[in-house]
């Protein structure tokens, strides 16, 4: 699969290097018309964190990083790897050793030739407790040689396990065999960072003017909290193939605003807010777009001693997630073409089959039946209703939702519930620290694969707030690492979680956009998002 | 007065020490710090960063090498949440924009506001008061978060006339918006205040002696009303100064101008501890700054006042 | 009004108590000047229906303030809009629930807002700041550097401190209120101190050796009155607002309660979909409040004015 994608993409890459006049005007595979001006304008929520690859941790961030800079890897607009700087890899027979091939072509934007040193570098950096990176873990994760010890001080950065043979030769070392190592190449913080520059410029070296990169764009201008425009980079080695000349990320905290300024014409893609799909779909059919997003949404239990000794029952929890009307969430107040839940994990995870947990398959009519038995049984009614907290943080969408769950438990089940907003920091405080009852979660995956988000609920995660515990869970989730097949794993994990119901998986997201109709090549079908600037472009009216 | 000044400028530095310290101490006591996500970080990550910034140190030791940063080269630290940016850097980039819009609009508020109000009070229950009366109230009751995406609908999506937002180096298109968005309700609490206090005044035996003498109106309100009928509101805009220089949450928030307003709110919210604190001192110096230009007007208006 | 003998009787009582009397006689006459005023009278019968409408509104209404109107969820853009028919006379929010009961209920918990931040930025902030202003010197340059600091200190953090050791309650919504709305007005009641403690007649009452406080509270604050009633006025709208700020960090209302500023901005995000009546009708209680809180201000400050008896 890789290496026809390397090939086709070369055949194509050098066809149009030969007629670069041709890609001006029309595109060159579909034949459509090209706009005269190709700038993409997005909305961004929140001002970016940082620019620096090895640094960066937040979702705009690292979109602004994916236009800035490449790394071995790229995703196309399925999610299957293609080639970046690296053309290809080989594995070892132990499969802890991966040499890459890198491309010769490749420069940075002031003409140096992207080498292997430069992501020895990058990835030395990552892993230097002085860089102290938010995304250290990250090394960790891919497994390299010493990653752990380096973090921990205990060894030095040059001590990891990656090396360049040559400058288009990079060697990996792994502790563990882990076969989707490839995949993880296609993440911000593996991408290479120029030595040269971050030595002349030190902190200041992300800034316009003194910023390197070797991607298809360059950074020229930032002004935080209002925009940053990213132009073309001319000694991008795909430069000839790129459309889209400029991109700019305007900063828009409302989105309400956000579309507004949208509809005036001054952006190219935003997020609906919530409910206004329908009726946007309506007037802009042909613009308001809704596709599924590797998220889930759900509500956990605090399990753990200080939580209630109420939800320590299994009937109660069973009776609040079955009396939940998730249509009504979804069709009704989200209205963005979410998915209804019943597994934690979301049905567009690669290589995922959704099990057919028992409450899925039952009409919500029978679930509401099932859940005032449940309720009956566990001794709670009308006249000695269950009282308890929810809490989520601040947000209007949140807060739709958690008024819908709380009206439906009170009118089926007689279920008092107190509803508890507060803002992040002081939710997250809480939440951490076992300090809830009911509180709001929500995860994206770090991959795409059932793991990062079954892993949720075993008793070791760090991401566990409910403290929720099954040592059959632990063992499937420690056995699926290795399996070669690991779904009858995930799909025992989904059947264990819907039988006790540690917490109540409510929807699965979709990414809901106003974009420009004359905008292509989206990649809808890519469930995490890893999107280009590159591969987009504008076709004329 | 020089002798007074001077003391006042030396009371200010305890002041603004304190200032710190009570700052330092609540934004440590309050929930959560920079680097709770979540996902929390593993532990010997969390432990990278903290010591990178200097937070595995007691808060004592925090406070002094704050202060010391500052006394000795001006370093109000790095932001935890804008890794490419210092303090400096983004109070240098935002003030401006905050200042300009922000003195703007307090000219806008002071101009008008000043304006209706002595008119409303020399034709007190007539069309006129009335009007001002009204507008006043109108301006109160849209608060800046209703005015705001009403504006950019109007003057944006419908009339196409100006930008929806950005600062795009301070052009004229792009400030209208944020300055009547921002000056409305100041501008209609300074024409109240004027309103009642000029009324009080020209109530006064010496203002009833001048118009008794057969002095023109506009005369006595040059001349003797309008001074004495400014100190309350001179009370007022010391503070509404600074807080319309420093800028407003909701106004960057809406018209994305990248101004301190949203910088000061969004620090404390993600708990970056060192834009938090170098916007509070910019606002608390500016603070002492302007009450100490209040109480020299004061002196000014009212010469037998004495500190 | 006056006659010979009680006019004899009052001022032969007047040496002996001359304060108790000046204030009985200043009290009863702003009344009833207070009364002649049109303006304040219809502000203030204005204001008792908004108050009848937030006390007995409830009663008329179809629906609770949180139930939820399952038909008219997610369409309220289409079928919310006021209507008898269906028991919404204001037409629903976003979620379908019912207006009317929203607004009535908000109504109740705004009205407690702002009366209870103007009453404590009156009381506190105006003696505070009398204070300063009359002793002066090095009390005045402390007590009003302490407001310089309450006012530079980001006030976030003591809300959510607030809201973490003591639990969310209207309680603490109202100490929320409290702690910032009196700054402004110790301000502007130590800057009118400044000029009235030169006036003559405190410097008579200082030199018949009448007590600082009995001053203060005798001659400089009634002389202020007008200022602090006017800015009093100013100050409800702002906490009614300052109130949605406070209640994002969780200290105070939480849904399903609601109040003006919640109403109003949740009316203003989802102006540009069509529903209108979600902003109107608060909108329009906080319009007619606002009007009658400044025509009874008004009312009172002339009513009140040392100068006009």
């Amino acid at each position: 699969m890789l290496n026809k994608n390397i090939f086709l993409s070369t055949v194509v890459g050098a066809a149009l290097l030969s007629a670069p006049s041709f890609a001006a005007k029309m595109h060159p595979e579909t034949g459509e018309k090209l706009a005269d001006d190709q700038t993409f304008t997005y909305r961004l929520l929140d001002e970016h964190s940082s620019v620096d690859p090895q640094i960066v941790e937040d979702v705009s961030g690292s979109e602004v990083v994916r236009n800035l800079f490449e790394g071995l890897y790229n995703q196309d607009n399925y999610g299957n790897l293609v080639p970046g700087v690296a053309l290809s890899h080989e594995v070892s027979a132990d499969k802890q050793t991966y040499t890459f091939k890198l491309r010769q072509d490749a420069k940075w934007s002031d003409g140096k030739p992207v080498t292997a040193g430069d992501f020895v570098f990058a990835w030395q950096r990552a892993s230097d407790p002085k860089t102290a990176s938010p995304y250290a873990w990250y090394v960790e994760l891919m497994s390299l040689e010493n990653a752990k010890a380096i973090i921990d001080g205990e060894k030095t950065p040059s001590e990891l396990g990656v090396k360049a043979i040559d400058d288009h030769t990079l060697e990996v070392k792994l502790s563990v065999p882990l076969p989707y190592f490839p995949l993880m190449t296609t993440h911000s913080t593996t991408f290479p960072s120029p030595k040269w520059a971050i030595d002349a410029h030190g902190a200041d070296w992300t800034k316009p003017g003194n910023i390197v990169s070797n991607g298809a764009y360059v950074l020229s201008e930032h002004k935080p909290q209002e925009q940053a425009v990213l132009v073309r980079n001319e000694n991008y080695w795909d430069n000839a193939n790129t459309i889209i000349d400029k991109v700019v990320t305007l900063v828009i905290n409302d989105e309400n605003v956000a579309l507004t300024r949208y509809k005036a014409g001054e952006l190219d893609r935003t997020e609906v807010p919530a409910g206004q799909y329908p009726s946007l779909k309506e007037q802009y059919p042909d613009q308001a777009i809704a596709f599924p997003r590797l998220c889930n949404y759900y509500y956990t239990f605090n399990l753990s001693d200080s939580g209630p000794e109420f939800f320590k029952d299994v009937r109660v929890r069973k009776a609040l997630a079955y009396s939940l009307d998730r249509n009504v969430i979804t069709e009704r107040v989200l209205q963005g073409g979410q998915f209804p839940a019943y597994t934690f994990t979301p049905a567009v995870t690669a290589g995922f089959e959704v099990p057919g947990v028992e409450y899925a398959g039952l009409s919500q009519k029978e679930r509401d039946a099932k859940a005032m038995e449940l309720m009956a049984e566990a001794g709670y009614s009308k006249d000695n209703p269950l009282k308890f907290n929810l809490v989520y943080n601040t947000s209007e969408g949140h807060k739709k939702i958690a008024i819908a769950m709380t009206q439906m438990w009170k009118q089926k089940l007689g279920v008092e519930v107190t509803m508890n907003n507060m803002e992040w920091k002081t939710f997250l405080n809480e939440r951490g620290n076992q300090n809830f009852e009911l509180a709001r979660g929500a995860w994206c995956g770090d991959y795409n694969e059932a793991s990062t988000f079954l892993d949720l609920l075993t008793t070791a995660s760090g991401y566990n707030d409910g403290k929720y515990s099954n040592a059959e869970v632990d063992q499937l989730m420690a056995d699926a690492k290795t399996a070669d097949n690991a779904q009858p794993n995930y799909t025992r994990v989904e059947e264990i979680v819907a039988g006790e119901m540690p917490v109540i998986p409510i929807y699965h997201y979709t990414n809901v956009y106003m974009m420009d109709a004359n905008l292509k090549n989206w990649p809808v079908e890519n469930a995490e998002q890893n999107w280009y600037a590159k591969n987009l472009y504008k076709v004329a009216d | 007065m020089l002798g007074y000044i001077f003391r006042r400028l030396a009371i200010s530095i305890p002041t603004l020490l304190v200032l710190i310290v009570l700052s330092f101490v609540l934004m440590h006591a309050a929930p959560g710090g920079p680097f709770t996500s979540e996902r929390p970080l593993p532990p010997e990550v969390l432990a990278n960063i903290e010591a990178k910034y200097g937070l595995d140190k007691p808060l004592i030791a925090q406070i002094f090498n704050y202060i010391g940063g500052i006394v000795t080269s001006f370093d109000f630290g790095p932001s935890f949440k804008y890794k490419d940016r210092s303090v400096n850097d983004i109070i240098a980039s935002g003030f401006p924009i905050t200042l300009t819009y922000g003195f703007l609009s307090f000219i806008v508020a002071f101009v008008v506001g000043c304006a209706l109000g002595v008119a409303a009070a020399l034709k007190k229950n007539s069309w006129l008061d009335y009007f001002a009366v009204g507008i006043s109230i109108g301006a109160q009751v849209l608060p800046n978060f209703v005015m705001a995406p009403i504006l950019v609908i109007i003057f944006t999506l419908w009339l196409g006339w100006l930008p929806g937002g950005g600062w795009n180096n301070g052009h004229w298109a792009n400030i209208i918006m944020p300055v009547i968005a921002l000056s409305t309700s100041y501008m209609a609490s300074i024409a109240r205040l004027t309103r009642s206090s000029m009324l009080e005044v020209m109530n006064t035996n010496f203002i009833r002696t001048a118009q008794a003498k057969g002095l023109p109106a506009h005369v006595i309100v040059r001349k003797h009303a309008l001074k004495p009928a400014l100190l309350p509101v001179i009370s007022y805009l010391g503070p509404t100064f600074v807080a319309m220089i420093t800028g407003s949450v909701i106004v960057d928030v809406y018209f994305s101008t990248g101004g301190i307003g949203q910088a000061y709110v969004n620090s404390a919210l993600t708990r970056d501890y060192a834009v938090m604190m170098g916007i509070t001192i910019l606002i608390g110096a500016l603070t002492i700054l302007f009450n100490l230009v209040v109480d020299i007007l004061y002196a000014w208006i009212d010469p037998k006042i004495r500190y | 009004m006056v006659f010979g003998t009680d006019k004899i009787e009052s001022l032969a009582q007047a040496v002996v108590e001359a304060d108790e009397v000046k204030g009985r006689s200043l009290y009863a006459d702003a009344r009833r000047r207070f009364m002649q005023n049109k303006a304040a009278m219809t502000g203030l019968m204005l204001l008792c229906l908004v108050f009848l409408f937030a006390m007995f509104g409830q009663y008329v209404a179809a629906w609770s303030n949180e139930e939820i109107d399952w038909n008219l969820l997610g369409a309220s853009a289409e079928l919310g809009a006021p209507s008898v028919a269906n028991g919404h006379y204001f037409g629903t929010d976003e979620m379908g629930r019912d207006l009317y009961a929203r607004v009535v209920q908000g109504t109740r918990i705004s009205l407690m807002v702002g009366i209870v931040g103007a009453f404590i930025a009156v009381s506190i902030g105006t003696l505070y700041g009398a204070i300063a202003g009359y002793v002066g010197g090095r009390v005045d340059n402390l007590m009003m550097r302490f407001v310089d600091i309450m006012q530079s200190i980001p006030y976030m953090f003591i809300l959510i401190l607030l809201l973490v050791v003591f639990g969310r309650s209207i309680f603490m919504l109202f100490v929320g209120i409290g702690l910032i709305s009196w700054l402004d007005m110790s301000r502007i009641a130590r800057g009118q101190t400044l000029s009235i403690k030169n006036m003559e007649y405190v410097s008579a009452a200082r030199a018949t050796g009448v007590k600082p406080l009995t001053i203060i509270l005798r001659h400089v604050v009634p002389n202020m009155l007008g200022v602090v009633i006017v800015y009093a006025t100013l100050l409800i709208p702002s906490m009614i607002i300052t109130e949605s700020f406070i209640s994002f960090l969780g200290l105070g209302v939480q849904e399903p309660n609601t109040s003006w500023g919640a109403l109003i901005s949740e009316g203003s995000s989802t102006i540009q979909y069509g529903t209108y009546w979600q902003l109107a009708f608060p909108l329009f209680f906080f319009v007619i409040s606002l009007f009658s809180f400044f025509f009874i201000g008004d009312g009172l400050r002339d009513a009140l004015d040392p100068k006009d008896r």
